[in-house]
């Protein structure tokens, strides 16, 4: 039986929900699922690898993420095991980490953002020109290593089956050639925009910095992660981190409420995926109101609060 | 110092694009920079204008219509350009980075290389990785901040949530830009008129070391996305429409 790799993703030690969906990809394949997780206590994780073949535990006296010390360790667990087919989450850390290890692999090809995968098939599906074309690919390689964009697969299976066998495996400790040295945290608690469930994005229209604050309130109520469009940006209502769009973020929400956001082209191929699109919008001419699920035609400034009023009612 | 910065020529983000076989229709496309790279080129002429002495050389690969970008380049104020010319659209993306880093290892050494973290055609993220592994030199992605001081370099990268990771590396190294580093000049008419008359080096796949071109990464198909169905505009007083609005979010649509 063919083997598969899936990169365990932790933030500050959490399990993310990402690594759940990739699990369940890979356990669907019908190949020998190895995930492999560094940390020097994994147990606490043994619900989540129910049904996984091999967990690889990746151990040494500091785990904390340095680029070359993971890479360097991955692309050694990779050629070890026979990782031949390797997948992992297209986060911030997936896109540091996994064209580091596939350039550290004789014969290995990467491709990032994949929306659909067919393993069997050695083939993907992602999104190219910032989602405005869909292209498909065929990976010959050898070893093939995917990032698999949030919130694409559904987790159907999780933590059924046996439990795996624990292997483990030292960090490999070569010389680092760019080192972290801190991590700066954002003043303000965010959710990350790429894993959100729920975006609440503000544009030109919300004519102010200060004026966000609306859409952080109504983001609170939902759980929400707050998005901007590029005008927002470049007006400076915004920070670049929050900007959704082409030159922004690509992201995948159940739900995205744009609030006098025009829907440019460049900011439609960021969110377009959202399962449902709602626009609040005073002008009904904007082009956003021919892409939206559901549309308001209102000021904004009334109707954001009325509606984070009526959710608090019903949620 | 000697500055590189890698570049690509992508269609304007405004471009409508059509398909055509596996690639897009280039009838009536605008080329431009890609963005990120463009943010790569800014930041790299900014510490030209720090250092005294040093050069700007921008490298890009692509047929013969992508020397209007290295132009593009030259008028911001880059001294040098260096065309790998061809005309192959599908190169694996480890043949791309070599050619670049081969065409840089050509000349008189290398400093900082900067380029975008990712072209805005094929959205891929790997080259700049791809070539310092070529080079065996550090690499920092998705730089937001960048800071050259004692032959050393720290830039911030951002990560999720707006966090950031501050890195350091040694000099040679690459730098993958990202929106928020900077904010790119524009050419000058002296500029333009400047660049016109720069020569370009020109180099052929093979002059650049690549001599196999197969690929192993394919593309397949290449189409548009289903388009939406047109959408729903609730009507009504404001109160009633977005009461309308949480009912179907919540028992229509289920996404609360």
């Amino acid at each position: 039986m063919a083997n598969i790799g899936v990169f365990i993703e932790l933030k500050e030690g959490l399990f993310k929900k990402s690594n759940k969906e990739i699990l369940s990809l890979a356990k669907k394949s019908g190949m020998d699922v190895h995930a492999v997780i560094f940390s020097n206590n994994p147990e606490q994780y043994s619900n989540e690898f129910k049904g996984v073949k091999k967990v690889i535990q990746v151990k040494g006296d500091d785990l904390t993420y340095q680029p070359d010390l993971y890479a360097d360790t991955l692309a050694k667990v990779i050629t070890d095991f026979d990782l031949y087919d390797f997948v992992g989450g297209n986060s911030a850390r997936g896109k540091d980490l996994f064209p580091r290890v596939t350039a550290k692999i004789e014969n290995a090809g990467l491709i990032m953002d994949c929306t659909e995968i067919d393993l069997a098939g050695h083939s993907v599906t992602k999104p190219v020109y910032a989602g405005k074309l869909l292209s498909r690919y065929v990976i010959e390689n050898e070893y093939r290593l995917f990032t698999i964009r949030p919130n694409v697969i559904p987790v159907e299976d999780e933590g059924t089956g046996a439990d795996p066998e624990i292997v483990t495996f030292d960090l490999v400790k070569n010389e680092t050639r760019c080192n972290i040295v801190e991590i700066i945290k954002s003043a303000s608690k965010k959710v990350d925009l790429l894993e959100a469930d729920i975006i609440v994005s503000g544009g030109r229209g919300m004519k102010a910095k200060e004026n966000f604050v609306i859409l952080e309130e109504l983001a609170e109520v939902l759980g929400a992660g707050v998005g901007a469009s590029r005008a927002a940006v470049d007006s400076e209502y915004a920070t670049s981190d929050m900007q959704v769009g082409q030159t922004g973020k690509v992201v995948n929400p159940k739900l995205y409420i744009a609030c006098g956001i025009s829907g440019a082209i460049q900011h439609f191929v960021g969110m377009k995926t959202a399962k449902v699109i709602v626009a609040i919008n005073k002008d009904s001419e904007a082009p956003i109101f021919k892409k939206a699920d559901y549309g308001i035609v209102a000021d904004l400034f009334k109707a954001v609060p009325l509606l984070k009023e009526e959710l608090k009612k019903v949620l | 110092m000697n500055i590189y910065v890698c570049i690509k020529q992508v269609p304007d983000t405004e471009a409508t694009l059509l398909v055509k076989d596996t690639s897009i229709n280039e009838a009536g496309i605008k080329w431009i920079i890609s963005p990120y790279d463009e943010y790569a080129l800014e930041e790299a002429l900014k510490l030209k204008e720090k250092i005294a002495g040093s050069t700007v050389t921008i490298v890009t690969l692509g047929p013969q219509r992508a020397e209007s970008t290295l132009r593009s380049g030259l008028a911001m104020g880059a001294e040098n350009a260096v065309h790998i010319e061809t005309d192959e659209l599908f190169l694996d993306h480890k043949t791309v980075a070599a050619a670049l880093g081969n065409a840089i290892k050509q000349d008189d050494g290398y400093g900082i290389i900067f380029m975008g973290k990712q072209a805005i055609d094929d959205d891929s993220y790997l080259t700049h990785i791809y070539l310092a592994e070529h080079l065996g030199i550090p690499v920092a992605t998705n730089v937001i901040a960048f800071n050259h001081e004692d032959g050393k370099v720290v830039v911030e990268r951002e990560i999720d949530e707006g966090a950031r990771e501050k890195i350091e590396m040694k000099v040679p190294c690459v730098v993958g830009a990202t929106k928020g580093l900077n904010e790119p000049r524009y050419a000058s008419l002296m500029g333009i008129m400047k660049a016109k008359k720069i020569p370009i080096k020109k180099l052929t796949l093979e002059e650049a070391g690549i001599t196999d071109v197969t690929t192993k990464i394919k593309r397949e198909k290449l189409y548009a996305p289903p388009e939406k169905p047109q959408g729903r505009v609730i009507e009504g007083e404001l109160e009633d429409a977005v009461k309308e609005l949480v009912r179907v979010l919540k028992d229509e649509a289920k996404v609360l």
